[in-house]
């Protein structure tokens, strides 16, 4: 498979602070690659170094140049209030040799197209903030889709939604995924998300461990990538996080004594 | 009829309405973009920064235009330098830079000791005084904006929703920020005869927020925006010829009015949808 990207022991920083350190990754046509970490693990500045935006300090980053990169961003950070409807949001991304401010008829045929395929093609007059979660991700999609990317990039999709939404959102990944487009997605949801992806990267500044949830969602490397503890089972062959949480498990040795002695000597 | 058409036969009238209606229109064109980078305050700060350079220009024998432009610029590129370190925020850098440019203004006329004529009318405002050649320079700046923003229109767009992903899709939002700086300093510089300092950041501000009333659509609001500045410039002078009102604040008074009524108009208007509103969010 040709390759999209490649990171040569890339350093990046914000101010004097190291954000990324020594990162090697490769990122190849039909690739699928969820990114897990910690939060300021540089998930977040990793995608935008693989988009161009953030610059190494050391290190190189390959590059197929024809490869154009579709963003999609977490969508908590998007202003909602912001007076655009889906078409005009999605129509955005097409700046490419456009003299005019309005949309030529092939530019609305694209977006109408793309949209539709995202299942959303009626909603193209609506404001962005009329829709459910799962629309609502789907027009960021279509914004970065209508690009024709190679690689899709996309930060933390599922944060902010429901368990049906992220289903949802998920399912439409896949598909995209499935028609032949490159996905690296960042994600918190070890168990939900990147336990189901191919390939998973585990970050903390540096990388930590590359390969299938099965070889590196384990309590070693989890326990480098988080620094702190976690429990790993298996169920029907997938790995599955279990979280403890001391605080609460202290209050429960305290409570169920005491709830335990109350039925113990009824009144 | 007559009655009505008499202010027009004055030139100065003439000049004055239409210089308002020109200015009307490019603070509605440019606010908008303003207004929706939350960054409603930088009118107002960046008019009395501009101040600074109006007075020094006066001062030191400079053209206005060129003086006070360039000042403008200035301030404006630093206001978005310093914004963009998130620990400050834009209205904390408008608030350091724009009030040390007005203090740089006030030292010069206390050394000077008094005010000039050409100075009172920056700070108010004075439309009937302005000639033929302050309405080309006004046509002139609101033509290369329209022009702009339509060359630009994505970009900009892009720019102010988004400026994130807008990088990261090969928009160049540095350069955005410096056109829109552009244009912001070119407006003030060219509308302070006309409103003042003290009144172009209402302008900037109510013709936008007027739009986001009235629509959900970015290029709807462009539109209504620009068409409400110019109502309001014209009717604005208009009306402060028969009420004999200074010209500024009748512009201004009017765009308030209008507020108020898009405003009520909003608010009957979403009482009325609540069922609409509901079946798009179940969707």
């Amino acid at each position: 498979m040709n390759q999209l990207i490649r990171f040569e022991r890339v350093t990046c920083r914000y101010g004097i602070e190291p954000v990324l350190v020594n990162v090697d990754l490769v990122v190849s046509e039909g690739d699928f690659v969820g990114i897990v970490g910690p939060s300021g693990s540089g998930k977040t500045t990793l995608l935008r170094a693989i988009a161009g935006v953030v610059k190494p300090i050391a290190g190189r980053i390959v590059r197929d140049r024809a490869a154009t990169i579709g963003y999609v961003p977490q969508v908590e950070t998007v202003n909602w209030y912001f007076p655009v409807t889906v078409r005009e949001a999605v129509l955005m991304s097409r700046i490419d040799g456009r003299v005019f401010p309005w949309a030529s008829k092939r530019d609305l045929h694209d977006a109408d197209d793309v949209l539709d395929r995202l299942g959303i093609g009626n909603l193209g007059d609506r404001h962005i903030r009329e829709l459910s979660g799962g629309q609502q991700q789907r027009v960021f999609v279509a914004r970065a889709m209508l690009r024709r990317p190679k690689l899709l990039l996309m930060d933390e999709p599922t944060s902010g939604v429901d368990v049906r939404t992220r289903h949802d959102v998920m399912h439409l990944i896949h598909e995209l995924h499935h028609d032949g487009l490159a996905v690296v997605l960042t994600t918190h949801d070890l168990n939900g998300i990147a336990a189901h992806l191919p390939q998973l990267v585990c970050l903390n500044r540096e990388v930590i461990a590359t390969g299938r949830p099965q070889e590196v969602i384990t309590p070693e490397v989890l326990e480098r990538t988080y620094g702190a503890p976690l429990e790993v089972l298996s169920h029907g062959g997938m790995p599955v996080v279990v979280e403890h949480y001391p605080e609460v498990e202290e209050i429960e040795r305290k409570v169920v004594p005491l709830r335990e002695g109350h039925h113990g000597h009824p009144a | 009829m007559d009655t009505l058409l008499e202010p027009f036969r004055y030139e100065f009238f003439r000049n004055g309405i239409a210089v308002a209606t020109l200015s009307g229109a490019l603070c509605g064109l440019v606010g908008v973009y303003v207004v929706l980078r939350g960054m409603s305050y930088i009118g107002h700060g960046l008019s009395h920064a501009i101040f600074g350079g109006a007075v020094a220009s006066f001062a030191l024998g400079f053209s206005f235009y060129l003086g006070a432009g360039l000042w403008g610029l200035v301030s404006a590129i630093l206001i978005l330098l310093i914004a963009r370190r998130r620990s400050i925020g834009a209205d904390a850098a408008i608030g350091v830079v724009t009030t040390a440019s007005f203090a740089v203004g006030v030292v010069i006329i206390s050394v000077i000791g008094s005010f000039t004529r050409n100075v009172e009318s920056v700070l108010f405002g004075n439309v009937l005084g302005v000639d033929m050649a302050d309405v080309l320079v006004v046509a002139g700046v609101t033509l290369v904006a329209g022009a702009v923003v339509a060359l630009r229109y994505r970009q900009l767009l892009f720019t102010t929703f988004d400026p994130e992903v807008a990088d990261v899709s090969g928009v160049s939002t540095a350069r955005m920020d410096v056109l829109l700086a552009l244009l912001l300093t070119a407006l003030i510089t060219v509308c302070m005869s006309v409103l003042g300092v003290t009144l172009i950041a209402a302008m900037l501000v109510i013709p936008p927020v007027i739009g986001r009333l009235l629509t959900d659509s970015f290029h709807r609001m462009l539109w209504i925006s620009v068409a409400v500045g110019m109502f309001c410039g014209f009717v604005g002078v208009y009306l402060s010829y028969y009420l004999d009102w200074a010209s500024g604040p009748a512009v201004v008074l009017t765009a308030a009015s209008m507020f108020v009524l898009a405003y009520v108009f909003a608010a009957v208007r979403r009482r009325r949808l609540p069922e609409a509103a509901l079946d798009a969010h179940v969707g």
